[in-house]
């Protein structure tokens, strides 16, 4: 190799030599003006010091010996322009050729007609590409698509290997001498730094040299054997020698935890394994909301590099099956009427589907929103104990259930906890408010006093306790018998319910904490008297429904506070107009978006979309006319209909006819899955209330439902 | 089983897809009142303007090639936007181009971006409102109002949020001086504040911006009519509009142009200048080596080109031309194109272009801070440069390379951008005077292209040819200012 030679590429398109060695002050050695365009590279041999090859935006590539005038031979790449030009290292007649339309060409320097193999390696230009040393069929490129990629050539059809994703498009890349798996890399644009990745760890650098202030230009390793000098060029005039333990390494600073939460509430948390056994005293702490049911340790498997010494442990948290169980979201879901009929129904239907999941709490909600909003005055007493009645026949097997939940509430400590922020245990809540409703249902026939108890329902949050209040005189008197059950419910329900806790704040939380049953006795009747009186007044005066708007968007916001969103949503759904203004678009949007979410991780497609459908959120509601999609082939030449749905490109025939009009169908195209005739909607609707058979004349039946 | 199973063709369906699908068949309805009232119209109107461009004869626009194909893309243009502008049909006789055209124009108007869709109308405007181009305007008042816009702003500059005036001074020099973009003005715009852009919504407005600066020079090169759509355009407004566009035509706007009344137009003559051009383009491409330009030549060849430029001049116009109807949307409006390569007290520095080139840098920036448009202005830059029918006037396989690219490179080479790898001295030997004449008005002064200048020049060629000359000269133009623009924000980022 010669010390002193030098090539130099320029923009107009002339290759340059230089002998440093030459003893006048002009150093230029050979001048080669055959590339009619700039010149984007040129590469010496590795061996054969007077071999150089040039690429060009013209399209082609040249090769010059040095000792000639001109080029040794012309390779074309077929009009696309060369970007970069790279001998192999291994092979001696190999070099590799990147295109500014993605694809990479191998050539054999003795075939200047034709290349050896083509692929596409990236998506837009490919700007550069480096051999890798030792490997000899191994090949890494980096392009505007931000992407580094190592190719095995190994192989007939070239593999990609490996491939790191960037942060801005790649200029340079250059494996590292005497590692394997490293590769240094810099960008043209934006980025200022360079990078020095292991390509099996694609996500984050192994080591980053931040000292350039413009983009760098270019980067080499100094020696061919010595891994730890690196120099490099840039925009900002300066020229940096690196040396390897100067680099920050971005690893010492990254934070290996992760945390998901699943589905059915269960957690997942990973981390360092030293940041977990330090942490051992605060264990029992995150042990206090969750058990963990299964805790796991594992190797990191990326963790195998020499240098990083450390394991990662995961740990998995469940909750226990019962309480977890999601069943009632996807019942409740599946089985909620939002729109179609008139309010009264809706609500009566999505009451009736809450309290057979026995969620009374929610059914109890969506009582009330009928009498709100559908006829303040008409709503008979009768109509409501009936409704009552229905709930009350399924309690008994639910009191039996109570019997033994409620025990297993009281025996753990974090049971309780966790009904302050979780919708999940609910479901035992409700079970024991249900238990208290059965028992009113007993007083309740008395009669005069059932429309009062209603309107009290209206403060709506406050409904709940108010059932439980105005029966907790008789209940104190069966006490022998109701009040193991009746106890602990109630705690719960008033801690449940924040506007109880508005009025009772400071109450409230003794009788849950301490559980003294006496207390929650003497309270008790203050205030449901006092609220009595106020809904008489309610009553007599027939305020207008909006009136009630404040309540009912507190209660919504209540729900979703609850992480019961899909209540809150539902019943924005169904009251529409009538509550949508009293809340904010943003909280309806991130309502919508949590619960749409939602219905989509159980896979609930329908009724998601339904939801999008009926939302009255613009930006919801855009979501389904977005990105959407329909492919279809054919029906004459089966093969994919690219650009219009009516008339194929290539058979160039009109796919869709209408059987009745003989017209093209544009829009609306309705067809018989048996015979796959078809036409207009209307068409087709008329004609098959005069005729059974198909319009096509092929004899079939038809059926339209 | 007999069911019948309810799907549909024209827009999209399944779960998600059928308020789509009922807006595409309302649009089809409409298509179809549409069409007749529109033909009616052409037969009132006067002769001059009768078809989507003044210049092109109508049965030029709509015999061409490829019928089909074209059909099929305006159908669907039809049915995706609901009508079907005059710059569509005329750009529709290159079909593949079109394409391209309407797939980033529709992206960059509708789909998801960081600008609201009002405001996306609203810079369309404004950048109109630079080249005083009524029909661009006309068009997007409709849309911005359509889109929700606060017809307030339609009042004026002095409506609208301080946040969309701060974008007059860059749309001004984006418009006729891009190379004083600074990344000053950048960092003037997204300096934190009350009413800062991002970088994102900045370029977003960047693209718009160039865009309809450049869509303005297509629509007055190729003469485009005003839409006579009944529907859309008031009666007040379409007076206006024709007072503007089509009497300017009509009268050809008086001007003295030495280089056009010089010449005397004999189809002999024309017929020779064909062959002549001919014959040049083919000695450039043959023996492009034999003489060897050395450095300085090239220099000096690109200064000549330079300074040429600024000898072609397109006539003495008196700016009061200016229609109210069109002011209020411009701020300054006595700022117009000033020479590049005037020779002056502040000698501006020569953009090299291989220092910040679309493919490398241009591409990379507009598509990390506004995804996808990259890909599709990409594309469409790739696609004006390389398209050719390899035919020229009535010769057929024509290698038309050199041509393009002097074209695209002369456009370039007037907004000071200059390509170390060509040679300047072709620009001479392929453009004649009058082309010159009309490729400097159309980039520049869009506003004060006549009929005459779009005929004097290659009178033997098709008019198809022609609008290619007027897309190259637009999409060189789009890409000179973007270059200008976003090498100002690639400055202010480092």
């Amino acid at each position: 190799m010669d010390e002193n030679l030098l090539a130099t590429a320029a923009t107009n398109g002339v290759v340059v030599t230089w002998n440093l060695g030459k003893p006048s002050r002009n150093k230029q050695d050979q001048l080669f003006t055959e590339h009619k365009r700039t010149v984007n590279k040129v590469c010496f041999h590795p061996t054969e010091v007077y071999m150089l090859l040039s690429g060009s935006q013209d399209g082609y590539m040249k090769c010059f010996d040095l000792r000639k005038k001109d080029s040794v031979s012309t390779f074309s790449g077929q009009s696309e322009s060369v970007r970069d030009v790279q001998f192999s290292i291994r092979d001696y007649f190999t070099f590799a050729a990147t295109f500014e339309n993605g694809n990479v060409q191998l050539w054999d320097i003795r075939r200047p007609d034709r290349y050896e193999r083509m692929f596409t390696a990236h998506n837009g230009p490919v700007f550069c590409c480096d051999w890798h040393p030792e490997d000899r069929g191994w090949l890494a490129t980096g392009g505007r698509d931000k992407m580094v990629k190592v190719w095995d050539m190994n192989t007939t059809r070239a593999k990609e290997i490996y491939c790191v994703q960037t942060i801005a498009s790649v200029a340079r890349v250059k494996w590292r001498p005497e590692c394997k798996h490293h590769i240094a890399t810099c960008s043209m644009m934006v980025d200022h730094n360079i990078y020095v990745w292991d390509v099996r760890r694609p996500f984050i650098p192994s080591a980053m040299f931040e000292e350039h202030k413009d983009v760098t230009t270019g980067i080499v390793w100094r020696h061919l054997h010595d891994p730890y000098f690196l120099l490099s060029g840039s925009k900002d005039s300066t020229l940096y020698q690196h040396i390897f333990k100067d680099a920050s390494q971005p690893i010492d600073r990254a934070n290996p935890e992760g945390l998901c939460y699943s589905l059915y509430g269960d957690l997942a948390f990973a981390a360092k394994e030293s940041l977990i056994s330090s942490d051992s005293n605060r264990k029992p702490y995150i042990g206090d909301r969750r058990h963990p049911i299964f805790f796991k340790r594992k190797l990191d498997p990326t963790e195998q590099f020499e240098y990083i010494s450390s394991s990662s442990a995961l740990s998995v948290f469940e909750t226990d099956v019962e309480s977890g169980s999601m069943d009632w979201f996807v019942h409740t879901a599946k089985q909620y009427a939002l729109a179609g009929r008139p309010l009264a129904e809706l609500c009566d239907h999505n009451a009736k589907v809450a309290k057979g999941l026995d969620r009374n709490q929610v059914a109890q909600t969506w009582t009330m929103l009928r009498i709100i909003y559908s006829s303040l005055g008409t709503v008979s007493s009768t109509n409501l104990n009936h409704s009552m009645g229905k709930g009350s026949t399924t309690l008994p097997l639910m009191n039996s259930f109570n019997l033994k939940d409620i025990p297993s509430g009281l025996g753990s400590e974090s049971r309780l906890d966790r009904s302050k922020g979780e919708s999940r245990t609910e479901n035992i809540l409700m079970d024991s408010s249900s238990t208290l409703i059965n028992n009113e249902d007993n007083e309740e026939t008395e009669g005069s006093d059932v429309p009062a108890d209603y309107l009290l329902g209206d403060v709506e949050a406050d409904e709940d306790d108010l059932y439980m209040m105005d029966h907790e005189n008789p209940h104190a008197e069966e006490q022998e018998y109701s009040l193991p059950q009746e106890a602990f419910p109630l705690r719960h329900e008033i801690v449940d319910n924040p506007s109880a806790l508005d009025h009772l704040q400071d109450k409230a939380d003794s009788p849950h904490v301490s559980g003294n049953e006496a207390e929650t006795v003497s309270l008790t009747p203050v205030e449901s008297f006092s609220l009595i009186s106020i809904s008489h007044s309610l009553y007599e005066n027939r305020l207008p429904s909006d009136f009630f708007n404040p309540i009912v968007r507190d209660t919504l916001l209540f729900y979703a506070e609850q992480g019961d969103v899909q209540t809150a949503v539902s019943v924005l759904i169904v009251l529409g107009d009538r509550i949508r203004k009293e809340i904010d678009e943003q909280t309806q949007e991130h309502w919508y978006t949590s619960y749409i979410d939602l219905l989509q991780r159980f896979q609930l497609w329908n009724i998601s979309n339904e939801v999008i459908k009926l939302s009255t959120c613009r930006a919801i509601n855009c979501l389904n006319q977005a990105s959407t999609t329909l492919h279809i082939n054919c029906s004459n030449c089966k093969r994919p209909m690219s650009n219009r749905g009516w008339i194929c490109d290539r058979c160039r025939q009109c796919a869709s006819m209408c059987a009745v009009c003989h017209h093209v169908v544009k829009g609306l195209f309705v067809w018989c899955q048996g015979c796959s005739h078809g036409g207009h909607l209307q068409h087709i609707m008329k004609w098959l209330e005069t005729s059974s058979h198909c319009p096509a004349g092929c004899g079939h039946l038809c059926e339209y439902t | 089983m007999n069911r019948l199973g309810a799907g549909s063709i024209g827009g999209g369906g399944g779960g998600g897809g059928s308020a789509a699908s009922a807006a595409g068949q309302y649009r089809v309805c409409g298509n179809c009142r549409k069409v007749p009232r529109q033909e009616k119209r052409v037969q009132v109107s006067p002769p001059l303007t009768r078809g989507p461009s003044a210049f092109i004869p109508e049965n030029e626009v709509m015999q061409a090639n490829g019928l089909d194909e074209r059909t099929n893309l305006l159908v669907e243009e039809y049915s995706t936007s609901g009508r079907l502008d005059n710059i569509t049909q005329v750009m529709s006789i290159h079909t593949q181009y079109l394409e391209s055209f309407l797939r980033s124009q529709f992206y960059m108007l509708r789909m998801d971006g960081p600008l609201p869709l009002p405001y996306r109308h609203y810079i369309a405007i404004m950048a109109a409102a630079r080249h005083q181009c009524s029909y661009l305007i006309n068009m997007h008042v409709d849309e911005f109002l359509k889109t929700g816009g606060i017809a307030e702003w339609l009042n004026g500059l002095e409506y609208i949020p301080q946040r969309l005036k701060n974008l007059n001074e860059i749309n001004k020099l984006l418009a006729h001086r891009p190379w004083l973009i600074t990344k000053e003005h950048i960092q003037k715009l997204v300096k934190t504040g009350e009413n800062n852009w991002s970088l994102p919504e900045l370029v977003h407005a960047v693209v718009l911006l160039a865009h309809y600066h450049a869509l303005a020079s297509f629509v007055f090169g190729s003469g485009i009519n005003p839409e006579r759509d009944p529907d859309t355009s008031n009666g007040v407004r379409l007076i206006a509009v024709n007072n503007f566009c089509v009497c300017d035509l009509a009268n050809d706007n008086n001007i003295e142009n030495a280089s056009l009344t010089s010449s005397n137009f004999g189809i002999a003559d024309s017929l020779s200048e064909l062959e002549a051009l001919m014959e040049r383009m083919k000695r450039l491409q043959e023996d492009k080596e034999d003489e060897e330009a050395s450095q300085e030549e090239m220099d000096t060849r690109f200064e000549k080109e330079k300074k040429e430029s600024l000898l072609v001049i397109s006539g003495a116009f008196d700016d009061e031309i200016v229609s109210t109807d069109v002011s209020r949307y411009v701020e300054d409006p006595g700022f117009g194109y000033k020479d590049f390569a005037r020779r002056g007290e502040d000698h501006l520095p020569t953009f090299r272009a291989q220092d910040y080139t679309w493919e490398n840098h241009g591409f990379s920036l507009v598509n990390r801070l506004y995804s996808d448009i990259g890909h599709l202005l990409d594309e469409k830059f790739r696609m004006v440069y390389n398209l050719t029918y390899n035919t020229m006037a009535t010769h057929e396989d024509v290698d038309t390379t050199t041509l393009r690219r002097a074209l695209f490179n002369y456009v370039h080479c007037m907004y000071g951008i200059r390509y170390d790898d060509y040679d300047y001295g072709e620009v001479n030997q392929l453009l004649e005077r009058s082309l010159k004449v009309y490729i400097k008005t159309v980039t520049c002064y869009p506003e004060r292209t006549t009929k005459r200048m779009y005929d004097s020049y290659w009178r033997q060629f098709k008019h198809s040819e022609k609008v290619h000359v007027n897309l190259l000269l637009m999409e060189a133009r789009m890409q000179a200012e973007l270059l200008y623009a976003l090498r100002a924000i690639t400055r202010h980022l480092t």
